[in-house]
């Protein structure tokens, strides 16, 4: 996987540590149901100013129904959200300081993309120079300065994101809810408008909260992200603790790619843990501390990238080490991704970067090789 | 454009031919059932009154060759249309029309709109039945529906005593035979015609625009001048020519609830007609009153298109 370009450089940012660290936004127990079907589900999420905060799920899971009840659009069935402090309950849409763009842009067909954007300017009462100034910054920002005067309909479909990300954008709310606000750009103008949302929202101490169907948006943008799944967050974490410490089957598959071997476990002493897998016939080695006991049903998580492949068994403490068959490899440019065949109908993936070119690759199709990998690489899920 | 150099290519699906016919069969209905008429009305404009079946001179005989043209030609005259602008009466019948559908396409449209507002907000499921509420009317005679106003609004009908009863009223008010009944009967008949385009336009109205402008800081109020409204025009616009045009001409309503006060162009081209046989004038009647519609809608749609483009 291509690593992408750091953002701007960051401070230290990890207010969740903080336990005197005030909520900005919470929700508290939040459940939303529509007739019978429960949309959001007992939820509860904190987030903290000037967060930017990454919802990820799959699609119909509620991370619409989560920010719309936050903008005021929808009331929670029952329980609470509060915004600094204050509970929002009884609050209309427009009264609260927060702006959400929304995903089907919803951009008023009847006004230029320069009224689009002043519109919530206006309600404010905002002079007509400033008016007019912060609408051509929101249009540099966007690049659309040449399309100022066109009506949406006259607009791509990208070019339709974009005005509606400006106009979200224009009146600098405290929140600003982003329902996949770059999902129609092309690669190039996806990762210019990461950066620049990403120096903005540092630049103008805004709070984020953005809902994304790319996970490699979410890892590169968020402070935090929530992992949804039928109304419920099932991990809310930092990317890095979300990557390398998912909390279950569905974050873990969710997030990345990872082999995941089921098994039982076998022993545990303090941090020491063994898991017996019954398709390898053998014991693996995991130090986590982690709450589980003999005899649980449990699964080791592996990314591919911490999986190595070699001619020799490696030997050493702390790694395991297992026999296995080439059985494919994917070549990919900067790494290949080959898939080894452990046992019968089980397949796990390494990747290996590409360090001398293909022709020169030593290890091909139908070699025994062996399968190794550090005992602190993996995780335990127990869910 | 860069393209208008380049030949253009042939690259339509089906036959060209019945395409073509396609196109040409709304301009034959029109020609059909509008223009020949339209010619035949303006031919008798131009006649004069005569004692005979029909009742009017010179008629076309081709018997007679190219004289026969000719003497018909020379029969034709404007004398009508100057008569028309010599009697002051049909100046004032023309206002006077002009004014009463102005005014019931005005309260017309200020009644519909909530009716329609209400429909087009309410549950999916209703909407056909409200839709079909709207309609109900049309499927009795609007000849009994107006009659129907009489009993309603005359001196001892359902309205005054209704008011007596309340005690709105010590005497019962003079309603019917006034304009004010003529402008409840057009606005009545007429209603259908504003609801059915403005439910068509608000009903089409995306919700999720009505939220982003709440979202950016409007009130509610705030955001029906600004987003309901102007998104509704094309509606506010068809339902006010279906209003209006009608209403100009309308002969029935102001025959039946109206009374020696109301003037209208349509009773007046009525009694041409038929009191007193004079069916050049009545025809001279018609045409101005056609000029007077078609020309300002006209103007008015140019300048229509005219703001599309330039946006
Ligand atoms: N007004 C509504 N009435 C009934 N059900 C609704 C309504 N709005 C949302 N839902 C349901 O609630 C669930 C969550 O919807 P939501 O729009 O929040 O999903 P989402 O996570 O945003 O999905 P996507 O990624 O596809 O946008 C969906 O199953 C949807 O069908
Ligand atoms: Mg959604």
């Amino acid at each position: 996987m291509a690593k992408k370009p750091i953002g701007p450089v960051r401070r230290a940012f990890a207010p969740w540590d903080d336990p005197a660290q005030p909520a900005f936004i919470e929700f508290r127990n939040v459940t939303k149901r529509f007739g019978d079907f429960v949309a959001v589900d007992d939820l509860s999420l904190t987030i903290y100013e000037r967060e930017f905060h990454a919802l990820l799920g799959g699609s119909g899971c509620g991370k619409t129904t989560l920010m719309r009840m936050l903008a005021g659009f929808e009331n929670p069935t029952s329980g609470q959200i509060f915004l600094e402090g204050q509970d929002l309950a009884g609050i209309p849409p427009y009264r609260r300081p927060v702006n959400m763009m929304f995903q089907s842009y919803a951009l008023f067909p009847h006004m230029s993309v320069e009224k689009n954007i002043a519109f919530g300017l206006l309600q404010d009462k905002m002079p007509k120079a400033d008016v007019d100034k912060r609408v051509k910054e929101m249009l540099q920002l966007v690049k659309l300065e040449p399309f100022a005067k066109r009506k949406p309909h006259q607009l791509s479909g990208g070019q339709k994101q974009r005005v509606a990300l400006a106009r979200s954008l224009a009146k600098r709310p405290k929140v600003l809810l982003l329902d996949e606000p770059l999902g129609a750009l092309d690669k190039k103008l996806r990762e210019e408008t990461q950066l620049e949302l990403m120096t903005l929202q540092e630049d103008l101490r805004m709070t984020f909260l953005i809902v994304t169907h790319d996970q490699e948006e979410a890892m590169t943008m968020a402070d935090r992200i929530s992992v949804m799944d039928h109304g419920r967050i099932l991990q809310n974490d930092t990317p890095a603790t979300i990557y390398e410490m998912p909390n279950s089957r569905f974050v873990a598959e969710f997030i990345g790619d990872i082999n995941i071997l089921e098994g039982q476990i076998s022993k545990k002493e303090g941090d020491q843990i063994q898991l017996f897998s019954s398709v390898l016939g053998d014991h693996l080695d995991i130090v986590q501390s982690i709450d589980v006991n003999v005899g649980d049903k449990a699964a080791l998580a592996i990314r591919p990238e911490k999986m190595r492949i070699s001619f020799d068994k490696p030997e050493g403490p702390g790694i395991n080490a297992i026999p296995g068959e080439v059985w494919d490899i994917a070549y990919m440019g900067d790494v290949s991704i080959y898939h080894i065949k452990i046992a019968e109908a089980v397949t796990v993936r390494s990747i290996v970067a590409n360090t001398t070119r293909l022709v020169e690759r030593p290890i091909t199709w139908d070699d025994k090789i062996w399968l190794s990998w550090n005992r602190d690489a993996g995780v335990i899920l127990t869910r | 454009m860069v393209t208008k150099d380049l030949p253009v290519k042939k690259t339509k699906k089906g036959s060209p031919l019945l395409d073509y016919v396609m196109r040409l069969l709304p301009f034959f209905w029109l020609l059909l059932f509008f223009l020949v008429p339209f010619i035949i009305v303006y031919k008798i404009s131009l006649s004069t009154i005569a004692l005979s079946i029909p009742p009017y001179e010179p008629m076309l005989s081709l018997k007679e060759g190219i004289e026969g043209v000719k003497t018909f030609w020379d029969g034709l005259s404007w004398d009508n249309y100057i008569f028309l602008t010599e009697d002051p009466l049909y100046l004032s019948a023309y206002l006077s029309s002009l004014k009463i559908a102005f005014f019931s396409t005005v309260i017309a449209l200020f009644v519909a709109y909530p009716i329609a507002y209400g429909m087009a907000r309410s549950p999916r499921e209703w909407q056909p039945t409200l839709l079909m509420l709207v309609i109900l009317p049309f499927w009795t005679s609007f000849l009994i529906r107006v009659y129907a106003w009489i009993g309603i609004l005359k001196s001892d009908g359902v309205l005054n005593q209704l008011l007596l009863w309340l005690g709105v009223i010590d005497s019962p008010l003079t309603i019917l035979n006034t304009n004010t009944a003529v402008y409840i009967g057009i606005v009545y008949s007429y209603l259908p015609f504003m609801i059915l385009p403005l439910y068509a336009s608000l009903e089409k109205l995306d919700g999720s625009l009505l939220e982003a402008a709440e979202d950016l800081g409007c009130p509610p109020w705030k955001v029906f001048w600004r987003v309901t409204l102007p998104l509704s025009m094309p509606g506010v616009i068809a339902g006010c020519f279906l209003v209006f045009i009608p209403a100009v001409g309308e002969f029935v309503i102001p025959d039946i609830l109206g009374g020696s006060e109301t003037l209208m162009i349509g009773k007046t081209l009525w009694v041409e007609f038929f009191s007193n046989r004079d069916w050049p004038l009545a025809s001279a009647v018609a045409v101005i009153l056609l000029l007077i519609l078609v020309i300002p809608i006209t103007l008015f749609q140019r300048h229509q298109a005219k703001q599309e483009g330039h946006d």
